[in-house]
């Protein structure tokens, strides 16, 4: 490119238009409760998230309890296990990975990162957020309700979702289904925000390509999501009236529990097929931010730019629209064309390029990194592991005849909880080590960090590697009780007792990492402004924590990328992105 | 630059940094609604596309009995395709600063809305009396749920409707009064494109199955 043609007075810059108006709210009320601001909202996202992913820590004891201790407790019978499964599985893909990655680090970061003052439509956002709740809280009603929440498995298949017989088949499933419809509104309107403040409200100088991999995770996430999410919004509502208006969309005629059904000729399959065309990009809505974040972690605790920072991008763009088909993998087993199979097996391999370049650069950018091994570098490194045994794993059941023998026992547990439970928590446990400086002030206790992440790490390997063997042996998942089936040994039941004790022990473990949150918010180390000494913009603000309008009086303006580290000649090893480079210190004759 | 252009780039190269660092800041909030407004229209269109292809993979099987005609959905379609020419009136007046045909215009264009959700009404309430109707046939429940939910949209933009209405009269502030009918006639003629397209392929005459029949689906 001839650069000399553009220098200033040929090129000059439109003028810029004038300061955003932000409402500058007076009561304690309207600066925390109905706040507009960005980074409150992020907060009030993140702990009503991480709340009811409580809740479902909890459900998956339940189902370990079960499964490890057969008979022995009995306040486990097979309808809430059923339920502990379900909603397990809803809570914690939907209302808390999805929710925290788009709702808690997008609010917070992305206005921070691209160098506005707040998202584009304030208002929007904060409606977003209480629909969001009124989500959860519809979810949380479920639980009492006659019957309980629904027990259909994650996934919600019809018929037996609605059908008599399956725990919560009356008040449960409506109110999971009305949920899911609120929180895809809600969900909307905080990603047109997204987008469009990525798009359009970004500072002066931060070009798309000077924008830090984490915002083009979590821009990306949300377009997936944008185009995604209508499609189970359009299976919740006519699920709905299949259950309520006694339509036959899904519900085939039956005969169930004795009684002819009033459904006649509905088509399952079709559910099927909504239902995965959002569910697998649902899995990279929760895995692109996990990728940006963690290059961007690696980047900053290894002191080195990110390898391949155009690739980084490019992988991201390509993993997103290959996403969107690939989503028949998911029914292997539904009685499917061959071709179709093989049309989606071919697909879905191929998403394994871009993923595994981006898996080569994240180790690439730790080759001869100045490495620091703080606690969010940890956690960066053990994703980077869970990554690829999951993705590993992954190739595995893309393969169409390798996929149908595995299809529905525990390696495909295994796999999914690898690829996208273990390794997007890993990164969201590195990014609040990294961020909560940013967010509080204070350093959050290293010692409790560094035992929350061995135990976590290790936790989850004892956990999830003996369950691949048991999906191997053919334990099926789902089940309350495998009886006496003849193929599987006895001692698959002495590894599942294991794995069980394991998850009880991770469980507990994230009891501490809530006490360091609480304990260093009162009595951490106080941070300073950029404790990492990162490049990003987030770290250059006047105040820590920033303030309503994030930069003070005047916004910052971009010179450079976001990975300028250890560059040779300068004397810090990191220029943040706002030192024009006529700024850089440099010591000796290099300058 | 294109976006491939653009993606192009070599960030951290030294010459590029010059043209990067010419970036103007922040865009102005009109164009934020407008983006924000295609970016809403992009996740509606994602919706109406995926109930056509659900429609479709459905008449695929054998059992598949089309849904009885309502003739009323004619006259209904008309008045959708008056309330956007008025909508597009009242664009072309307020953008040479004609006031008074821009607010009769944007009048116009939401009675007219008015009438074509009454008229749908209608058409649900004709189709819920005809000795065919069948709650378990699927074209007559996919009916219900697109002409609904098509319906709720367009009931959403008559509360943006609403909003621009009310900024109109008094003191006018020409460029927000500008830019609101300008989305509302956007959004106008998105729904209405959405209406022909349900209404040709699904509920005249069954287009959707010569459609299929030509790709060999069917």
């Amino acid at each position: 490119m001839d650069y000399a043609a553009h220098d200033a007075s040929t090129f000059a810059p439109p003028a810029e238009v004038g300061e955003m108006e932000l409402y500058h709210a007076k009561t304690f009320i309207g600066k925390y409760i109905w706040s507009q601001d960005a980074k409150v909202i992020a907060i009030q996202y993140a702990i009503t998230a991480i709340g009811i992913g409580l809740v479902a820590l909890v459900l998956s004891w339940m189902m370990r309890l079960q499964l490890g201790f057969p008979d022995t407790f009995n306040f486990i019978d097979p309808s809430n296990y059923l339920q502990s499964v379900t909603l397990h599985g809803m809570i914690m893909v939907i209302y808390l990975l999805t929710a925290l990655f788009l709702g808690g680090f997008g609010n917070y970061l992305i206005p921070l990162m691209v160098g506005a003052r707040d998202m584009v439509f304030p208002y929007v956002n904060m409606v977003s957020y209480w629909v969001y709740l009124a989500a959860v809280l519809l979810l949380v009603a479920s639980f009492f309700v006659p019957g309980g929440p629904t027990g259909a498995g994650w996934t919600l298949y019809p018929p037996q979702a609605i059908l008599q017989g399956t725990p919560g088949a009356t008040w449960g499933i409506i109110l999971m289904l009305v949920s899911l419809a609120l929180f895809i509104i809600g969900f909307t309107m905080g990603g047109l925000n997204y987008v469009v403040t990525v798009l359009q409200a970004r500072t002066r100088g931060m070009t798309l390509m000077r924008m830090p991999l984490t915002i083009w995770g979590i821009f990306m996430a949300t377009v997936l999501a944008l185009l995604a999410f209508p499609a189970l919004f359009v299976s919740a509502i006519m699920m709905l009236f299949d259950l309520l208006l006694g339509t036959s969309f899904f519900m085939p005629a039956l005969v169930s529990m004795g009684q002819q059904g009033e459904h006649t000729g509905g088509n399952p399959i079709l559910f099927q097929h909504l239902f995965w065309f959002f569910g697998h990009p649902e899995v990279y809505i929760v895995a692109l931010p996990a990728f940006g974040i963690v290059s961007d972690l690696l980047s900053v605790h290894a002191r080195k730019n990110i390898f391949g920072y155009r690739m980084m991008v490019w992988a991201i763009v390509a993993i997103g629209g290959l996403s969107f088909v690939v989503w028949a993998h998911h029914m292997y087993v539904s009685g499917m064309n061959p071709y179709f199979g093989f049309f989606f097996a071919t697909t879905t391999l191929i998403i394994a390029i871009p993923t595994a370049l981006k898996v080569y650069n994240w180790v690439l950018t730790l080759w001869h990194g100045n490495i620091h091994l703080t606690v969010p570098m940890l956690f960066a490194i053990g994703f980077i592991f869970a990554f690829i045994h999951g993705g590993l794993t992954g190739l595995f059941l893309g393969n169409v005849t390798v996929s149908v023998p595995l299809s529905d026992t525990m390696f495909v547990v295994a796999h999914f909880h690898m690829v996208m439970a273990v390794a997007p928590i890993m990164v969201v446990f590195g990014a609040i080590y990294h961020w909560y400086p940013k967010i509080t002030g204070r350093m959050l206790d290293d010692a409790m960090g560094k035992f929350h992440f061995w135990a976590t790490f290790l936790g989850t390997y004892a956990i999830y590697l003996p369950m691949h063997y048991l999906g191997f042996l053919g334990v099926p998942r789902r089940y309350f009780a495998v009886g006496g089936t003849d193929f599987i040994p006895e001692s698959a039941q002495s590894l599942n007792a294991g794995i069980t004790i394991a998850a009880l022990i991770v469980g507990a473990v994230q009891m501490v990492f809530l006490y360091n949150l609480v304990w260093s918010y009162f009595k951490g180390k106080p941070s300073g402004g950029n404790p990492w000494n990162a490049t990003t913009l987030e770290w250059q603000t006047p105040d820590t924590p920033p303030t309503h309008g994030n930069f003070g009086p005047t916004l910052p303006v971009v010179y450079r990328w976001a990975y300028d580290y250890s560059v040779p000649g300068a004397d810090q090893d990191f220029i943040p992105q706002n030192v024009p480079a006529g700024e850089v210190a440099r010591s000796g004759s290099k300058s | 630059m294109n976006i491939f252009q653009e993606l192009a780039v070599k960030p951290w190269a030294d010459g590029q940094s010059k043209v990067d660092d010419l970036r103007a800041g922040r865009s102005s909030p009109p164009a934020a609604r407008k983006l924000a407004l295609k970016v809403f229209l992009a996740v509606v269109a994602v919706l109406f596309t995926l109930l056509v292809t659900a429609y479709g993979g459905r008449m695929t099987y054998e059992d598949w009995r089309p849904a009885p005609q309502v003739s009323l959905l004619w006259a209904n379609t008309l008045m959708l395709i008056l309330s956007s020419i008025a909508m597009q009136w009242a664009q072309y007046s307020v953008r040479r600063g004609n006031m008074d045909a821009m607010r009769a215009g944007l009048l116009a264009g939401g009675a007219f809305t008015v009438v074509f959700l009454f008229g749908q009404v209608l058409a649900w309430r004709q189709l819920g009396t005809m000795v065919y109707f069948e709650v378990t046939n699927p074209a007559i429940a996919f009916f219900y749920l697109i002409t609904g939910l098509h319906g709720l949209h367009l009931v959403g933009g008559l509360v943006a409707w609403g909003r621009t209405v009310s900024r109109v009269w008094g003191d006018v502030d020409v460029a927000k009064v500008r830019q609101g009918v300008e989305l509302c006639t956007v959004y106008w003629h998105f729904l209405l494109l959405v209406w022909l397209v349900l209404f040709g392929l699904l509920f005249t005459g069954n287009n959707l199955d010569l459609l299929l029949k030509l790709c060999g689906i069917r």
